[in-house]
């Protein structure tokens, strides 16, 4: 592994399969009395978050605690950050206070890189622009094969606004890693050009691909890409590319609905299509946790400089 | 297969059976025991403690596997994470007497860290320990309660405990350090 | 402080303006070259051993950014100007977007005022086109070139409309030799980009600009130049399809040249993939298939100058979200090595086409006249000697006050030793003499 995960590009589909077996692992952990373990005793983990998320904050906050980490927050709005302090000066700070795991969530894509410059830590991008979101991208893999049992073959479309999406792009390399076969499917506006160099295949019909797929996973629309000149209509858009009522139909039995959240319900998806069984929306947020510890046991727990070895 | 040949196949048969009557004998019965393996080697000996308790007093205990690594104390020393595997513990241990089984107990650390994990999962009765091999060097003040065999060896020395279910035979093997 | 007398001795003289390339002394007194030969008397002058090195007429940089006034955070005159000479200049033009803006005389002058007080370098302003770089009034055209101007420009953006460039190219014709000098990019299909539009964009998530945005521009600047017959000047060109309009429009006719930037000429948009800002520059790094195209326009001449675009920003400012960070790299230090490096050494451009792109060419479009060569008797002793072989590591301290470069870390080939200007040794032994 890597010292860091700012990308799907930095873990080999070997790694992969690593990080979702040892979640499987805190999967039971989560299932015990005390659903701790000691595992990252006296390590410290940062997450500074330049952009407001709750929910995936919550998920690495968890995740560390439950391996003894000690926890700090920054957040915008309670600390520095806000007060106009410069990236490089607070990863200085962090540096100082000897953070070993830094979890970062910025607007800018690419900030993750520059912070591994100023900090010893491992960094793990939580989400960095419209750049990557390997994490999410990770319990996605995970989620997808608890249901379905593999990775390889599955047919899997991303759906939506992948141009500025950094789960599409995760995502897309993800599964491509791991031998899914996957489709791109929005208005060509929102689809990058040269989508097909990633080894996805990219299609402008949602009716045609949903009768083979595995999985349908749809991408929260941002109303302001209307504004600009993306696409003409929110209710042109659901009609076209939204996961709705009429359409859903057309998915094969035991085909899996999932949604990065949180959802435009009424815009790329339905609500009562998101309430449907084979929607596992709620199970991505479960697994995310055990992602997110196994990706923080497997980052800080292979840092040090000892030959591995058995010992009894 | 090279070095010294400590237990056969035969010898170890033999010795899982005494161990079967030692816990039987010391818990008056095997009514509220567990045997808790180690992964993974002690894992497939707590099976077969089973299934000689069975032969021998009829009852069947539960048996339970444990990974330890969450517990060890050496993470983060290592250029590489130690590799998690199975942990299935399915049945209650409040109240229980849990006998948890090694192949060979050495510094201690491993019993350590799988008593911590242990107590996560509630509070047992009373925690025993069976081994295969004691070879002494433990570092923590902790001592087995039934052992297979005690086997003097160097700090430095590979005792290897091979069993048929993970490696086509059953056979204790020590490796003195060149 | 003219030093009395100089003679550079044995080294290879290459002159563009004469047509001279060959080993050989060059005797300087009171500022002025006064005998170029072989064994030339040293009496009483200060021996220069040149062997083995380059002595070519000071270099000329057509497209500077030396920040002051108003922003002496990023670099001042005298900062920019012993850059400069350490990289070989005698001469720069730097660009008109100070605050206050290069758009009447009194700027002018203070600029040029300021680089005469530093002595290190000439330097020579770049008026602004329109009032504030804002694209709509003219600026006061006659007055900056009664003060000496012969370059305008509102670099750091295109004139925006079409109509505007036509009545500025028409008003300028009123003067000699003036010439306009675009900054081709189209700001609506450009705004917000943060490199180049493709492959690397989309995978880093960062908006790209394509290379429409520049030819875009580039033709509408070639038709507008037919329009009026106006003299154009195309900045620091990026697209390899710029090159092929400029080369039909020269072709052609139209009063049209073109520069390049040594950071275009070496690297690409694959260099952006660790998100290091120094790599983040306006107009973008683009494909290998651009920096081709661009290398062969140096070798045809399609492209005739190359010029830094020296754009100093202070640590602070680069140092920060790639999105947030000011687009530029500082070159001139660099501008002849890399270019050596890139271009001379594996054999792409021959010497001597390389020191007529960064001398007299820009020497003549600027109204330069003391410089550029030719390396004759009675010329102005603005000369560069540099040594061809010397291997350099780029690294800080840079004489520039901010460090933003590009080349940092980079192994180049080629140093300058001695740079004269009109006689006085501003580098001597590779280091600045004030």
């Amino acid at each position: 592994m890597n010292k860091h995960l700012l990308s799907m590009h930095d873990v080999t589909a070997e790694d992969v399969v690593r990080i979702l077996d040892t979640a499987e692992s805190f999967r039971e952990v989560g299932t015990r009395v005390i659903k701790k373990v000691p595992a990252l005793r006296g390590r410290t983990v940062v997450n500074l978050f330049y952009e407001s998320s709750t929910r995936t904050r919550i998920s690495f906050e968890l995740a560390a605690k439950r391996l003894s980490a000690d926890v700090i927050n920054f957040s915008t709005g309670g600390s520095s950050v806000s007060k106009g302090e410069s990236l490089k000066d607070t990863a200085l700070t962090l540096q100082a206070m000897g953070a070993d795991a830094v979890v970062i969530r910025h607007s800018s894509s690419g900030s993750p890189y520059q912070l591994t410059k100023w900090v010893k830590a491992s960094v793990l991008n939580a989400g960095d622009g419209t750049h990557e979101h390997p994490t999410q991208a990770l319990l996605d893999l995970y989620t997808m094969r608890e249901k379905l049992g593999r990775l390889e073959g599955l047919r899997v479309a991303i759906v939506g606004d992948v141009l500025h999406s950094r789960v599409a792009r995760s995502l897309s390399f993800g599964l491509v890693k791991m031998g899914a076969d996957v489709t791109l499917i929005g208005p060509p506006t929102l689809i990058p050009p040269d989508a097909p160099s990633w080894g996805v295949q990219v299609s402008y019909d949602v009716d045609g691909a949903l009768p083979k797929l595995d999985v349908c996973y749809v991408l929260r629309v941002q109303r302001e890409r209307q504004r600009l000149e993306y696409f003409p209509s929110v209710r042109e858009y659901s009609r076209l590319f939204g996961l709705t009522r009429g359409r859903v139909g057309a998915l094969p039995e035991g085909a899996l609905i999932m949604h990065p959240g949180p959802m435009n319900r009424g815009v790329e998806i339905d609500s009562d299509v998101a309430d449907l069984p084979q929607s596992v929306i709620e199970e991505q947020v479960t697994n995310g946790i055990a992602i997110r510890m196994s990706l923080l046991y497997l980052l800080l727990g292979g840092s040090g400089s000892e030959e591995a070895s058995a010992d009894a | 297969m090279s070095g010294q040949k400590l237990l056969d196949a035969e010898d170890i048969r033999r010795v899982l059976t005494r161990i079967a009557h030692e816990i039987i004998e010391r818990n008056k019965g095997a009514e509220k025991v567990a045997l808790v393996g180690i992964a993974s080697r002690g894992d497939h000996l707590a099976r077969r403690l089973a299934e000689q308790i069975l032969e021998i007093e009829g009852t069947k205990v539960p048996v339970g596997v444990l990974d330890i690594t969450f517990y060890r104390d050496d993470i983060g020393l290592k250029a590489e994470a130690p590799v998690v595997s199975e942990t299935r513990v399915g049945f209650d241990i409040n109240g229980v007497t849990v006998v948890l089984v090694d192949d060979v107990l050495f510094t201690g650390r491993t019993i350590r860290a799988a008593m911590d994990a242990l107590m996560d999962f509630g509070r047992p009765r009373k925690i025993q320990l069976a081994v295969l091999v004691d070879r002494g060097h433990r570092e923590l003040p902790i001592r087995a309660d039934f052992v297979g065999k005690n086997a003097p060896t160097g700090r430095a020395d590979d005792v290897r405990v091979l069993l048929e279910e993970s490696d086509g035979e059953d056979a204790v093997v020590v490796e003195e350090a060149g | 402080m003219p030093e009395p007398k100089l003679l550079l001795r044995g080294a290879r003289v290459v002159d563009p303006a004469s047509g001279r390339d060959e080993v050989a002394d060059v005797r300087v007194e009171r500022g002025r070259i006064t005998a170029v030969g072989a064994g030339l008397d040293p009496a009483g002058a200060e021996v220069m051993d040149c062997d083995g090195l380059v002595l070519a007429p000071g270099l000329v940089d057509l497209h500077t950014h030396l920040r002051e006034p108003g922003f002496d955070h990023k670099e001042t005159i005298e900062t920019g100007t012993r850059a400069a000479a350490l990289g070989g200049f005698t001469a720069v033009a730097p660009m008109a977007n100070t605050d206050p803006v290069t758009d009447n005389a009194a700027v002018v002058h203070e600029v040029r005022d300021l680089g005469a007080q530093a002595g290190l370098c000439d330097v020579f302003p770049v008026g602004a086109i329109t009032k504030g770089l804002e694209g709509e009034s003219l600026a006061e055209i006659g007055e900056m070139v009664a003060a000496g101007v012969r370059v305008f420009s509102d670099d750091g953006r295109c004139v925006p409309s079409a109509r505007v460039l036509r009545n500025a190219l028409t008003y300028a014709r009123a003067f000699e030799d003036v010439v306009l000098a675009e900054h081709c990019e189209d700001a609506s299909l450009a705004e917000g980009g943060q490199m180049h539009e493709g492959y690397h964009s989309y995978s880093l998530g960062l908006r790209g600009q394509p290379s429409e945005a520049e030819e875009i521009v580039v033709a509408r600047d070639l038709a507008v130049a037919r329009l009026t017959g106006g003299r154009i000047h195309l900045c620091h060109l990026s697209s390899a399809r710029s090159v092929e309009l400029v080369r039909r429009a020269k072709a052609e006719g139209i009063r049209v040249t073109a520069e390049v930037t040594p950071h275009h000429l070496t690297f690409t948009d694959d260099d952006l993939v660790t998100y290091d800002t120094n790599f983040k520059v306006n107009p973008p790094l683009r494909t290998a298939d651009d920096r081709d195209g661009l290398r062969a326009g140096v070798a045809d001449g399609t492209i005739d100058v190359i010029a830094t675009d020296h754009a100093p920003h202070a640590v602070e400012e680069k140092e920060a979200e790639f999105d947030g960070s000011p687009p530029g790299t500082i070159g001139l230090e660099t501008a002849l090595a890399a270019v050596l490096t890139e271009l001379v050494e594996p054999g792409i451009v021959p010497l001597a086409r390389v020191i007529d792109a960064m001398s007299p060419l820009p020497a003549r479009i600027l109204g330069a006249a003391g410089h550029g060569g030719p390396i004759e008797p009675g010329r102005p002793a603005n000369l560069v000697v540099f040594d061809p072989a010397a291997e350099w590591t780029v690294e800080v301290p840079f004489a520039s006050r901010s460090r933003n470069s590009a080349f940092l870390g980079r192994t180049l080939r080629g140093r300058v030793v001695h740079t004269v200007l009109r006689g006085a040794l501003t580098v001597a032994n590779g280091k600045p003499t004030r």
